[in-house]
């Protein structure tokens, strides 16, 4: 690349569409280009390919039903304020100068505001008017830029809408630059609607003609992050605004990360006395990402699956750095990718049809990747020994073996989610939330290891067994319902089941009706957990209502009620096995969180001390492994310089520096005999400058005025 | 007083004959909504059959010198003139191309709104707008809401003639907002509610823009008993009673915009005594994520307390600081009236380093926390942007909010801060 300027600089080379096209073939060249042979990772692309699409796809529809009610209410909002300013009301007209402004609030998650953004103004544009820009505030520094933002905005997608010559559209150029005040707009738009009130009513109600006036769309301003306007630059605006307003139907919507009250921070009164401000609140961003868990983690539908620990870096990210649902999906995305591209058993990542066909399709090289799998190699030691043989030597039967597994691995994953659900739904509303408020952290939980081994899901189970009947029936209907939406064998099974035990629980009730039991009355004390105990307390509780359980005789209801959680409890010890124990899951299972954390939580300062210390690391050049602690004397001199440096304490003398330096590098080029070994000619001098100024810019040393000749060091540890 | 002066204004520009001089600049001030603007615009509109040559313009609109002059020679001489401005104008442009028009047969009159302005603008303008008369017989005339004095150049230029608007008294406003009485009701039953209306404002507001808005807001409340007809008209008591609790209620929302017009109108209707909407204010509940919460807290920390504090804070032996020497009797209490000082960046990592539980990677997503805590206005950036190595920051959230987000986090903000000790 070249430029014709004269001067030194960084320049901005924007790449042409042509490379791009390039480029898209190459991506799917990198999956064929490995190991695993063309077709195979053809196939691999593709199936990513198409996931990802999936993905993509559902989680616009998803993004739209959330957002629905918020923005509906939104456009509703503007609507009425369209037409409630040309009423003839008399105190609408008694107020019309003020500019109805929508605050919305959306949370601190600053990078999932673009989608609904621009899913909020498609649909304005739609449905509402088509006037409709959006404002950043790194756009706008002054209120002369501002305004020609909006007047840009609005003119060219009306341009660009209608079609117009060229030549008009210059005209408008050179108009704009001339004068970008709104002025112009207004003129501008008073010619738009008159055309286009003169347009509409041929074509589409004659009747309404009358109407036609009173329908003016309205100019909507949306100002995508309230919070980084310059305040001054705002308050102009809004100022100018409002002199037009009886003019020019104007509109604002303000997006607002933090809390409405920086509206009172940045309009003083004179300002915001000219606005109509209503406030939306959108659905939090916890709320949004339960709800993205469950579409694309919590499925079977979904043949990608997440181990434990990526699951849990990536909702970790979430929690702990942005909140950003958007940055969860491109998690997502990358470890959909990462297994793709790594693994090439992942052909059989897919719906169960295809992962048959897939399955038979296998080569030699990948079947003994089967082979080589740890969740394989165990099946294979619980087998026969005649069959283990030939399990390990006849392709064709292994292949058989394979749709065999595959198939009970989606079995598997068919009665995992529901069982899961259930289980939920049951223990959410125990006290204390013992299995975890979300679902996801049961997952997790299930994830990570046997769950019915763990402490919380016995004491779990033990406050299950002390529910009320009201709230256990209650739950156990929704599980119910869970179970009846499964199409599965088992799941039928088990859904039959417990609309059994629902209509016993249904026949006690009746029972009781008839004749109130007197142990129902003396046991109900102790059911009346405290909802706020000590974990002490309650174990100790527990254990006092054990004893008197064992002493007493139960009661019918409590003996459904045991019998019920028992039923659970088969449930959740048949179903709910960590994915571990299933042969074949590395198929499905993306478990690299090392890869995951390297990609989208990067520690800057930990690569550059690795590039320091391990130049080999990302040079790749075997030639300067060293063991540890040492350092190869032909690594760079930056490395060998830090490495120096590390041995000093806070002050380094420069001149010591440049000795060592000079010692430790002639050791490569010279054999130590000569006279020259360990002197200090006028090249090492000039490199040995040159690493030191690289470290200052690095930030581990700054030239001092303490001592003569001497830097200070900026880290501490060394010697 | 507005009408005094309105047609004392008036009388004199008819008394101009087309070929007098009117005085060169005019400077008018007084509080908002004290008639200013309208005076003169109504006037010219009023004599109308004078057909007095004028341009209006605001300058809060006239972002660049080029704009006003393009506005005034638009106004005056048509688009045609106003396209043979150059690019970038100066004062010697406007006044050429000025000077090549046809002179004035009668006065013009160009009114700037909003003048005070002009003191950010080019040093030469305003002192050349004032004497503009020397070029053409041309009046311009200022309004501003503050005193002459505060505009007048360190180079000294000629003085404008001054007129004062001032304030309504409450009789005027009175007579004021009576005129714009519903149509469907007796304009003295109208007086009557602006009376009652001005007995509870007059105290806190007289602004009249903002009375006329409060006076349209709740005038329909005021109305109900007699749509219902349970009152008459002249059983003003009864009207009363009805209506004083209800503007006592609007002056607390808002009429301080923490409820908009419209949802108060909602409000109206739903017939809601319990106020269940909201102020604008009353949101100040911010989620945050979990490293964002520390690091604020950090800030906050970094801000309010002096450095040399941190040892015996962060450090966990700290050895011994002698009680007398750490607490400074000048310095204590008195961090938090003087509000949040800088600290480096350094500073605030080491202090979240300390405070956070459990090891935290220096992950490029905290420092890009930082920055998005900028963008949020939790934390403000006092240097400059280009200094990239150890940029400086304020925390520019109050003790409330800190505590509240310190509570989420169980973090117990008070132990850590000086000032509470």
């Amino acid at each position: 690349m070249s430029t014709s300027s004269v001067s030194k600089g960084c320049f901005v080379f924007k790449p042409s569409p042509k490379k791009r096209k390039k480029q898209d073939v190459s991506q799917e060249s990198y999956f064929i280009h490995d190991c695993a042979g063309p077709e195979s990772g053809q196939r691999r692309f593709k199936l990513c390919q198409d996931l990802w699409k999936q993905i993509e796809t559902e989680t616009e529809v998803l993004q739209d039903e959330l957002h629905r009610k918020i923005l509906d209410s939104l456009l509703e909002f503007s609507r009425k304020c369209s037409s409630s300013r040309c009423h003839g009301d008399w105190a609408s007209q008694m107020r019309a100068s003020e500019i109805p402004t929508a605050a919305l609030m959306l949370g601190v998650n600053v990078p999932d505001h673009d989608l609904t953004f621009s899913s909020l103004s498609d649909l304005l544009r739609q449905s509402v008017t088509p006037y409709v820009v959006s404002l950043q505030a790194k756009e706008c520094g002054a209120l002369k830029h501002l305004l020609k933002r909006v007047l840009e905005g609005l003119m060219d997608t009306v341009v660009a809408v209608d079609d117009e010559d060229e030549a008009d559209q210059a005209a408008c150029h050179v108009q704009k630059s001339v004068h970008c005040s709104l002025t112009t707009l207004c003129d501008w738009y008073i010619i738009k609607t008159k055309k286009s009130s003169n347009d509409t009513p041929g074509k589409k109600r004659p009747s309404t003609v009358t109407d036609e006036p009173e329908q003016l769309p309205p100019v909507v301003v949306i100002f995508k992050d309230l919070e980084a306007f310059n305040p001054k630059v705002l308050q102009d605006f809004i100022l100018i605004c409002s002199r037009y307003v009886h003019r020019l139907p104007l509109m604002f919507i303000f997006g607002i990360a933090t809390s409405p009250s920086t509206i009172q921070h940045m309009l003083p009164h004179s300002v915001s006395s000219l606005l109509c401000i209503q406030l939306f609140q959108s659905l939090s961003c916890t709320e949004h990402l339960a709800t993205v868990i469950d579409k694309f983690i919590l499925t079977h539908q979904f043949p990608f699956k997440l181990t434990e620990k990526v699951l849990s870096v990536l909702v970790s990210i979430f929690f702990f750095h942005d909140f950003s649902v958007r940055n969860f999906m491109k998690g997502l995305q990358l470890a959909l990718l990462e297994h793709f591209y790594a693994q090439p058993l992942s052909v059989l990542c897919c719906r169960k049809k295809a992962a048959l066909r897939h399955a038979t399709q296998l080569d030699h090289g990948d079947l003994e990747r089967i082979r080589q799998l740890p969740s394989f190699k165990r099946y294979v030691e619980g087998q026969e020994a005649e069959e283990q043989v030939t399990l390990m030597t006849d392709d064709s039967h292994l292949k058989e073996v394979c749709q065999k597994l595959i198939k009970t691995l989606h079995k598997y994953h068919k009665n995992y989610y529901p069982t899961l659900r259930c289980l939920h739904t049951l223990t959410s509303t125990l006290p204390r939330h013992l299995l975890g408020k979300q679902i996801r952290e049961l997952h997790e939980a299930c994830l990570r290891k046997n769950v019915w081994e763990q402490e919380n899901y016995q004491s779990a189970m033990k406050l299950l067994k002390m529910q009320a009947k009201d709230e256990l029936v209650v739950s156990l209907r929704r599980c119910a319902e869970i179970l009846r939406s499964v199409k599965s064998k088992t799941m039928k099974n088990a859904c039959e089941q417990l609309e059994e035990l629902l209509c016993r629980f249904q026949q006690l009730d009746a029972a009781v009706d008839v004749a109130p039991s007197e142990d129902e009355c003396v046991l109900s004390p102790p059911k009346n957990l405290p909802k706020k105990t000590d974990l002490f307390q309650l174990q100790k509780t527990l254990l006092e209502m054990n004893e008197s359980r064992r002493s007493k005789k139960l009661s019918p209801f409590e003996i459904l009620r045991n019998e019920t959680v028992e039923f659970v409890d088969g449930l959740v010890r048949s179903h709910l096995w960590p994915p571990e124990s299933q042969p074949l899951h590395e198929v499905c299972y993306y478990s690299s969180v090392a890869t995951v954390k390297h990609h989208l939580n990067a520690s800057p300062r930990t690569s550059i001390q690795v590039a320091l210390s391990n130049p080999d690391h990302y040079l790749e050049n075997d030639s300067l492994k060293t063991e540890d602690g040492t350092l190869s004397s032909a690594a760079p001199d930056i490395c060998i310089a830090y490495k120096l440096h590390l041995e000093c304490g806070r002050l380094i003398n420069l001149y010591d520096w440049l000795e060592a330096y000079a010692t430790v590098v002639s050791a490569a080029e010279v054999d130590p005999d000569q006279d020259a070994f360990g002197k200090v000619d006028e090249v090492k001098h000039a490199r040995f400058i040159r690493a030191v100024s690289e470290l200052e810019f690095l930030g581990f040393v700054k030239s001092t005025k303490q001592k003569t000749d001497h830097v200070a060091r900026l880290t501490w540890g060394g010697c | 007083m507005y009408y005094v002066l309105f047609t004392y204004w008036c009388n004199y520009l008819i008394s101009l004959t087309p070929h007098q001089y009117c005085y060169p600049s005019i400077f008018i001030y007084g509080h908002r909504a004290s008639g200013k603007s309208h005076v003169i615009n109504f006037s010219f509109l009023h004599l109308l059959f004078l057909q007095l040559p004028h341009a209006t313009l605001s300058c809060v609109e006239c972002v660049s010198v080029a704009l006003l002059f393009e506005q005034v020679l638009r106004s005056f001489f048509g688009c045609d003139v106003a396209s043979l401005l150059p690019r970038s104008p100066s004062l010697t442009d406007f006044v050429r191309i000025y000077r090549q028009q046809s002179p004035a047969r009668q006065t013009r009159y160009i009114v700037m709104e909003k003048a005070e302005l002009l003191r950010d603008a080019d040093a030469n303008l305003l002192p050349a707008l004032l004497r503009l008369q020397e070029l053409d017989n041309v009046t311009v005339i200022l309004l501003s809401e503050i005193v002459w004095d505060t505009f007048r150049p360190n180079t000294g230029c000629f003085e404008p003639l001054l007129l004062h608007f001032p304030d309504y008294s409450k009789v005027e406003l009175q007579q004021i907002l009576s005129q714009d009485r519903h149509p469907s009701y007796s304009a003295e039953l109208y007086s009557f509610y602006v009376s009652i209306l001005l007995g509870v404002f007059y105290s806190v507001c007289r602004d009249l823009r903002e009375l006329r808005h409060l006076a349209a807001l709740n005038f329909s409340k005021f109305c109900e008993p007699l749509a219902e007809g349970k009152v008459k008209e002249t059983d003003t008591h009864k009207l009363w009673k009805n209506i004083e609790p209800h503007l006592k209620k609007a002056m607390q929302t808002v009429y301080l915009r923490e409820v908009s017009s419209l949802q108060w109108e909602q409000m109206q209707q739903m017939e809601e005594e319990t106020g269940a909407l909201k102020g604008l204010s009353a949101h100040t509940h911010v989620e945050l994520p979990f490293y964002s919460k520390f690091l604020l807290i950090a800030a906050y920390l970094a801000s309010y307390n002096p450095a040399r504090t941190d040892k015996r804070f962060f450090l966990k032996h700290h050895g011994k600081i002698k009680k007398t020497n750490f607490l400074k009797k000048n310095e204590k209490t008195t961090n938090h009236l003087l509000g949040p000082k800088p600290f480096p960046l350094d500073r605030l990592l080491a202090i979240f380093y300390s405070v956070v539980d459990g090891r935290v990677a220096p992950t490029a997503s905290i420092f890009s926390q930082i920055s998005s805590l900028v963008t949020l206005q939790l934390l403000a950036q006092v240097s400059h942007d280009d200094q990239l190595d150890s940029p400086k920051y304020k925390c520019a959230v109050s003790l409330e909010f800190i505590c509240n987000i310190s509570r989420t986090v169980n973090f117990d903000i008070m132990k850590y801060l000086y000032d509470f000790l």
